[in-house]
């Protein structure tokens, strides 16, 4: 057992630390956030130049052959520097079930170009009404029409939708019902995006699928059979919602204490009065116990270990924790922290976000309990 | 990064639990909650001591085996989730030896360290004063030279572990002109020692937890100081962080979590949504305090001496702690209040003392708002003034 970096990833963290300090101050988070694609593509080919969208993807496709753990310490300072544009969809809701289920003409099809930074992707997953993040919810139909599937219906909260060469999405297949999962070109007039006004600034779409036509090549994996794999990509992509808020409440931490440190109220730091030194240790235990159940259910991925319970743990401890430690932040910040002028903000409306991505604490609530065999 | 242990580390934790199981299955003891502090068992200290199991992670020159401290971690983790009764060991095994190891001359160490190992030196632990709580370096009894010796004279009390104490250790001030955390030496102790006196105290739960112990005129050979005259108050601090270090507050009741869980499968009580929410919150805020413990054996592991990190572990733990007994009080409804040894209790009376039990663990060993100081000055670096 060893709860520390390994130096490799230490020079990674640093190296992106520096990069997003200069590459990714507030703001261009703000810039973005008003743009209609949110994201840079010089800023995107840069990233792509350092090997981040490859990172984690072996290096027959072009990748750099490092491990999912690797690409966690990526996440966070990602999260630490609230960076707009579609490196979590692209990477971790794209490239990586690919990875997981594709074909080998499949990766080698999709996987050089995303890591060369040329494509984007990401997954269609939520529905209207749909509030569990599993595969069961799942309604939207895919039905058989000779050699194709015709699909009718809408996906929501996908995010990038508008900007992605490529969707991943999740459907039932008849007669059957199975799951299934489409991989497609995303740019075709069939299907239509409504970017939705979200609270972190973040582009989450409305994608609606119109009488779309969608041959039996397209399908990744296992017709029908998708159960599983969908299950997979869900804990990933909480793992990876996690390592994200780590960076987050760890910034807004540390902005914190130097502001405790600074603002004198009563001719003394406000950081010298107990009450706040108890908010900030508080908000210390809350960050650090995110950061290690974050990292254990990423090391336990990566290790390709069984961990359900563990994914479930990180992800509702993270989504509840962070609200604390954003709520404590606030509290001592004072006024200015609820203002524009202030950088809190972009935290904030991004932990929340966070919260809410891949399943809140209550659906993870329920899922420890069933592994706790309640 | 890697949350896992070594196959020799699981392989020794196997052999741990098999023991401990092969007690309870010949009745030897019953699995308790706070038995590290509150279940003696002199029979049970000595057939640990014989797998070599005290002082685990001392030299062997010393008696100890010079395994690292995930290994004393592991053995700790299985005693207290099986509730075993070690506390004529546990704070000798945990504190004092460290100190004596860290601090004591060439001759304490042989003098007490191989004796504690074999199982046949308990220590008490005696810091706080009536008027010495929180602010220890408050404290009031005094250690005069005189000659060899020096006599010490005053009132302790919340002395823990004190019942079959064979020593205690103890902090007085050794100089009174200097500031007050300047003055204050570190001693061992006789229990027999002519001038020292007891009156047990019978905690919350009924048990008897503690002793005043009363000073009077009792002699001490200069040989029994630890360490460097006047400098105890700094070492006292470096044993406080390895008083704080272990798993005795997250996993302290463990058996409480465990009877509640399967009393709450067994019943069908755990298909009621808001009882699963519950228990499934419990388990989550068990797993965190389970990891906020392993960093601090991760960071003792890598060398360094754990500080911030075992108060965060502590202050975070016994707060679970109390949530835990709450919740299967509230489970078990009215049966909830009924005490250990009543008609019809449930549980074997875990939960009710187990609640009682939990309100004194924020309180020794540091309180959670002396432990929230530490975490803010000596983690965050926030200003004293």
């Amino acid at each position: 057992m060893r709860l520390a970096l390994t130096e490799e990833q230490e020079m990674l963290r640093k190296t992106a630390r520096d990069f997003l300090a200069e590459k990714c101050p507030m703001k261009f988070v703000k810039q973005m956030e008003e743009s209609d694609t949110g994201y840079s593509t010089d800023l995107w080919q840069e990233m792509a130049e350092l090997g981040w969208m490859g990172l984690a993807f072996p290096e027959k496709y072009g990748g750099g052959d490092m491990s999912f753990l690797d690409l966690a310490v990526l996440l966070e300072e990602m999260g630490r520097a609230c960076l707009p544009g579609p490196f979590f969809s692209t990477v971790v809701l794209g490239g990586l079930p690919i990875l997981d289920i594709g074909s080998e003409e499949q990766k080698q099809e999709y996987l050089p170009g995303l890591i060369r930074g040329e494509k984007i992707l990401t997954l269609a997953l939520s529905e209207p009404g749909y509030h569990n993040y599993d595969a069961y919810s799942v309604k939207l139909e895919a039905t058989p029409d000779d050699d194709n599937y015709i699909i009718k219906g809408t996906k929501l909260f996908v995010p990038d939708a508008h900007i992605a060469d490529y969707l991943l999405w999740v459907a039932r297949t008849k007669p059957e019902k199975g799951i299934t999962i489409f991989l497609t070109d995303a740019k075709i007039p069939k299907i239509k995006y409504t970017i939705l006004k979200s609270i972190a600034g973040d582009k989450l779409c409305e994608v609606v699928f119109d009488q779309m036509p969608v041959l039996k090549a397209n399908i990744l994996g296992q017709l029908g059979q998708a159960e599983s794999a969908v299950r997979k990509i869900i804990d990933r992509a909480a793992v990876g919602k996690c390592c994200e808020m780590v960076g987050n409440i760890q910034r807004v931490l540390e902005m914190t204490i130097d502001y405790a440190k600074e603002r004198k109220q009563f001719d003394r730091p406000i950081g010298s009065f107990q009450v706040i030194q108890h908010y900030c240790a508080d908000m210390a235990t809350d960050v650090d116990g995110v950061r290690l159940s974050t990292y254990q259910a990423a090391w336990m991925l990566s290790e390709g270990l069984p961990c359900s319970k563990e994914v479930a743990i990180a992800k509702a401890w993270a989504g509840e924790a962070s609200q604390r430690v954003i709520a404590l932040a606030h509290q001592i910040h004072g006024a200015i922290g609820v203002t524009m002028e202030h950088d809190l903000h972009f935290y904030t409306r991004r932990a929340k976000a966070g919260e809410l991505a891949f399943g809140d604490a209550n659906f993870y609530r329920e899922i420890v309990a069933r592994e706790m065999g309640l | 990064m890697d949350f896992s242990f070594t196959e020799e580390q699981e392989k020794f934790r196997e052999e741990v639990r098999q023991f401990l199981e092969e007690e309870i299955r010949q009745g030897l003891w019953e699995p308790t909650c706070d038995s590290w502090i509150q279940a003696y068992n002199p029979e049970f200290t000595r057939r640990v001591a014989q797998k070599g199991w005290i002082g685990l992670i001392w030299p062997t020159e010393y008696g100890g085996q010079g395994r690292s401290p995930l290994y004393r971690l592991i053995l700790t983790e299985e005693m207290l989730r099986y509730g075993a009764p070690a506390g004529c060991h546990w704070f000798a095994d945990r504190q004092v030896g460290g100190a004596i190891l860290s601090f004591g001359t060439e001759e304490l160490k042989r003098e007490f360290l191989p004796k504690i190992a074999k199982g046949e030196a308990y220590f008490g632990v005696s810091m706080s004063e009536p008027g010495a709580g929180s602010d220890l370096a408050a404290l009031q009894t005094r250690a005069v030279e005189d000659g060899d010796y020096y006599v010490i004279n005053g009132q302790k009390t919340w002395t823990s572990c004190s019942l079959l104490a064979h020593y205690f250790y103890m902090v007085a001030r050794t100089d009174p002109d200097a500031a007050k955390h300047r003055g204050i030496s570190e001693f061992i102790v006789d229990a027999k020692a002519p001038g020292l006196s007891r009156i047990p105290m019978i905690d919350i739960t009924g048990t008897e937890a503690w002793s005043d112990l009363f000073f009077d005129n009792v002699r001490v050979h200069k040989k029994y100081l630890i360490g460097e005259k006047n400098r105890g108050f700094y070492q006292i601090l470096h044993q406080l962080d390895f008083e704080r270090s272990g798993m005795e507050r997250i996993m302290g009741n463990y058996a409480l979590f465990e009877a509640i869980l399967k009393f709450s499968k067994e019943n069908k009580l755990s298909q009621d949504t808001l009882i699963r929410n519950k228990l499934a919150q419990l388990q989550i805020e068990f797993e965190i305090g389970r990891l906020l413990g392993y960093r601090v054996a991760s960071v003792m592991e890598e060398g360094r001496a754990p500080n911030w990190e075992s108060a965060m572990s502590k202050a975070y733990s016994t707060e679970f702690e109390k949530r835990l007994a709450s919740v299967a009080m509230e489970i078990l409804g009215p049966y909830g209040q009924l005490m250990p040894g009543s008609k019809l209790v449930p549980i074997r009376g875990l939960a009710s003392h187990s609640y009682l039990g939990s309100k004194g663990y924020s309180l020794q060993g540091g309180t959670t708002e002396i432990l929230k100081n530490i975490l803010a000055a000596r983690g965050l670096g926030l200003p004293s003034s």
